[in-house]
């Protein structure tokens, strides 16, 4: 029989099968009640390290990652791109191999361009989770996002949940369609055209450039966040113009589902893609809610793709 | 055999110009071509006994980025026309000298000069100059002449020249920053594209400006259906349009760079299936007039990268005639006609000796079984580096020896 997870890396969402999407799930849900708890400790990694290799800035999910690990008794060193030797012009692969001859356990990896954790996953011996790679994949926020979703709705199957925003430059948004979908959800696309990727549809999904019509009847709201150096009229003309076509206002929210869930992958630009009034909303947003989960989410993650090297019962080849 | 004497006996002799295919062999004298099909053997020259394989023109490749001498004799190129992109760019007389002389005597080195200073795309080169060192040809090499006026003024001054501008078709604009051709591939992959129509845009504004000068122009490679309409229809009016492709784009899509295969990033970048067809109705059809390799040698310091990272390109001139000779066995050429595309119109178009077998002609020859199946491998390569994207494809057809100017080379 083989393991419900046959996985040795996560580098994206795209080619796990929906069973195994919620079986990850599945897992995430034991480490929200120690999470909660005032002992937030578990032994099961302990003597691994696991090392966070962040090529590009992070805040939220560099921080998630070593929670993660720390409570579940690993080893955990983080890496960041300006205090190594990339900015001395070491290629990828051989910073990836470094790493591995440290004999790191696992290895998660930002890094600023697609398909980066995938060259280094080829090449090293332990398991690599994405935590975004350029605007390819960010499989652990997709995971994290569902996992709020199927907690406040119960399901994901049948749901009609918007992603709105800049699209075409998101990873959060490509993670989040593949799992969406895949779990039976029925996804749109809320961009403006210049930030709409092209052929979107064969992804699945329904595009809208009219966030109006996109948001009608809507289960569930993912704004995503608009990068600052998008505002400078090459994409789109002002923040304020931005906010005028795009911003999620409580008057917008109306037309959503009346118990639409606002959700956001942080951080937020406030007043520009989303008003304070609606991301603070007492039972609308989510968005607390979404940092919980990553946490018992990369928990879940880190225990499962280590499982086959702690020879844990039935996963050992 | 440094003599230049020699006679290949027993094959089929593909002639590009007359279009047939006969038995016999090929007689030289003195490194020219004296007797093609049946002939007396004198008795004091060397013999090569073909064994039936085919008997064609040595290859002439228009357009490839580095001198890789083992590449183009395993390739059955004896000719290969120098893009300008090198380190120094070729835009000075010496530059193209230089150049001239580095294949000699094994295959020859035709240098293309640069159309404009540094290929900055703003101040003519002194391409009059160049012409007398041995450029045979102008080019604005990787990237396109985004001001009209300089475009319109190349053009011009290459018309008094009497020389072919070789342009590369990609509208700036557009193309800025991307790796890819807009489509679903390069969205599921999160890979920053351009619209396919960048190409036609750039065809549209060179060939209004080629025919308002009455210049003769080139596009080195040509990969979606707009361009190809646009030249067809130049054509028809009588424009001194002419166009090339890579067996790459022929053969493959961008469905290719699945999975980050940075040895399918190429320039242009690899199309989608309707483009791909369309090229192969444009070969069908005779809007295309040359195949090139486009060959590129990237070590993986420049491929072993991320694909946004990586460098354009891919080693093509090993496997120019194998991968073109899928054409002929999918009935859309006949290997005479091939074989033109391949040596007689570049030769042609560039000026230059070579592309044909008639006598007096240099004896440029290649010895190919159409039919002989191999596997193409990176790792195992003549040439300078082995970025292919059809690493580990079974294919048939192969280049047996290369004979430049009546000596064996391979």
């Amino acid at each position: 029989m083989s393991a419900p997870f046959p996985h040795r890396h996560l580098t994206g969402i795209y080619g796990l099968q929906p069973h195994e999407i919620l079986f990850l799930l599945d897992e995430a849900e034991q480490w929200i009640a120690l999470n909660r708890a005032t002992s937030k400790h578990d032994d099961r990694l302990s003597g691994l390290t696991l090392i966070n290799a962040f090529f590009e800035n992070s805040t939220r999910t560099l921080l998630s990652f070593e929670i993660a690990g720390k409570r579940l008794g690993a080893d955990v060193v983080n890496m960041h791109a300006g205090q190594s030797s990339v900015k001395k012009g070491e290629t990828l692969i051989d910073t990836a191999m470094t790493l591995n001859a440290m004999r790191a356990d696992m290895i998660v990896i930002r890094h600023q361009s697609s398909g980066a954790v995938q060259l280094i996953a080829d090449k090293v011996d332990c398991p690599v989770l994405n935590a975004g790679d350029g605007r390819h994949e960010h499989p652990t926020q997709a995971l994290l996002d569902t996992l709020t979703i199927r907690r406040r709705k119960g399901r994901i199957e049948g749901l009609i949940v918007a992603i709105c925003g800049d699209v075409l430059h998101s990873r959060v948004a490509r993670s989040n369609i593949l799992a969406l979908t895949a779990l039976g959800a029925e996804v749109r696309v809320v961009a403006p055209p210049t930030l709409m990727p092209a052929a979107i549809e064969r992804m699945g999904v329904i595009p809208f450039t009219d966030f109006n019509a996109g948001l009608d009847g809507a289960d569930v709201v993912m704004m995503l966040r608009l990068q600052n150096e998008r505002m400078d009229g090459a994409y789109l003309p002002s923040p304020r113009e931005y906010h005028a076509l795009y911003g999620l206002t409580p008057e917008r929210l109306e037309r959503a589902a009346p118990d639409a869930l606002v959700m956001h992958p942080g951080p937020m630009n406030r007043g520009v893609e989303i008003t304070s009034s609606v991301a603070d909303h007492p039972t609308r947003s989510a968005i607390t809610e979404q940092v919980e989960m990553g946490v018992a989410v990369r928990m879940a993650c880190l225990d499962v793709l280590t499982r086959r090297k702690r020879g844990v019962e039935g996963w050992a080849t | 055999m440094s003599s230049g004497n020699l006679a290949i006996l027993n094959g089929r002799i593909v002639d590009p110009v007359a279009g047939t295919i006969t038995t016999g062999g090929v007689l030289i004298r003195d490194r020219h071509i004296a007797a093609v099909g049946k002939f007396e053997i004198p008795a004091i020259v060397e013999t090569i006994d073909a064994k039936g394989a085919h008997i064609a023109p040595g290859l002439v490749d228009l357009g490839c980025f580095r001198v890789d001498m083992p590449a183009f004799a395993a390739g059955g190129i004896t000719r290969a026309a120098l893009m300008p992109d090198q380190a120094p760019v070729l835009d000075h007389a010496a530059m193209v000298q230089w150049a001239a002389a580095a294949g000699k005597p094994d295959v020859w080195i035709h240098p293309i000069a640069a159309a404009t200073k540094a290929l900055g795309g703003t101040e003519l080169a002194e391409i009059g100059l160049m012409k007398a060192a041995g450029a045979c040809a102008v080019a604005t090499g990787r990237s396109w002449i985004a001001d009209s006026g300089v475009m319109h003024r190349l053009l011009g001054y290459a018309r008094a020249l009497d020389m072919l501008v070789i342009a590369h078709a990609e509208d700036g604009g557009l193309t800025a920053g991307a790796t890819a051709t807009e489509g679903e591939t390069a969205t599921r992959l999160g890979l920053a594209a351009a619209p396919a129509i960048a190409e036609a845009m750039a065809v549209a504004r060179d060939i209004m400006l080629a025919e308002a000068n009455g210049a003769r122009l080139h596009f080195r490679q040509l990969t979606t259906a707009a361009a190809f309409d646009l030249v067809r229809a130049a054509k028809k009016r009588g424009v001194a349009v002419t166009c090339g492709i890579s067996p790459a784009h022929l053969l493959l899509s961008d469905i290719e760079m699945s999975g980050f295969r940075t040895f399918a990033r190429l320039s242009p970048p690899l199309r989608d299936a309707d483009d791909r067809k369309a090229a192969l109705a444009a070969i069908a059809d005779g809007t295309i007039d040359v195949i090139c390799s486009s060959h590129d040698p990237k070590g993986p310091e420049a491929k072993r990268l991320p694909f946004a990272d990586a460098e354009d390109g891919m080693s093509g001139a090993e496997t120019l005639l194998t991968l073109s000779l899928t054409l002929v066995r999918d009935g859309l050429l006949t290997l005479p006609a091939l074989i033109a595309l391949l040596s007689t119109e570049p030769a042609r178009l560039l000026g230059i000796s070579g592309g044909t077998l008639s006598m007096g002609a240099e004896a440029d020859l290649i010895l190919f079984d159409p039919d002989k199946p191999w596997k193409i491998d990176s790792d195992r390569m003549a040439g300078s580096a082995g970025n292919t994207p059809f690493d580990g494809l079974p294919v048939q057809g192969r280049v047996l020896r290369t004979i430049k100017g009546g000596v064996p080379v391979s």
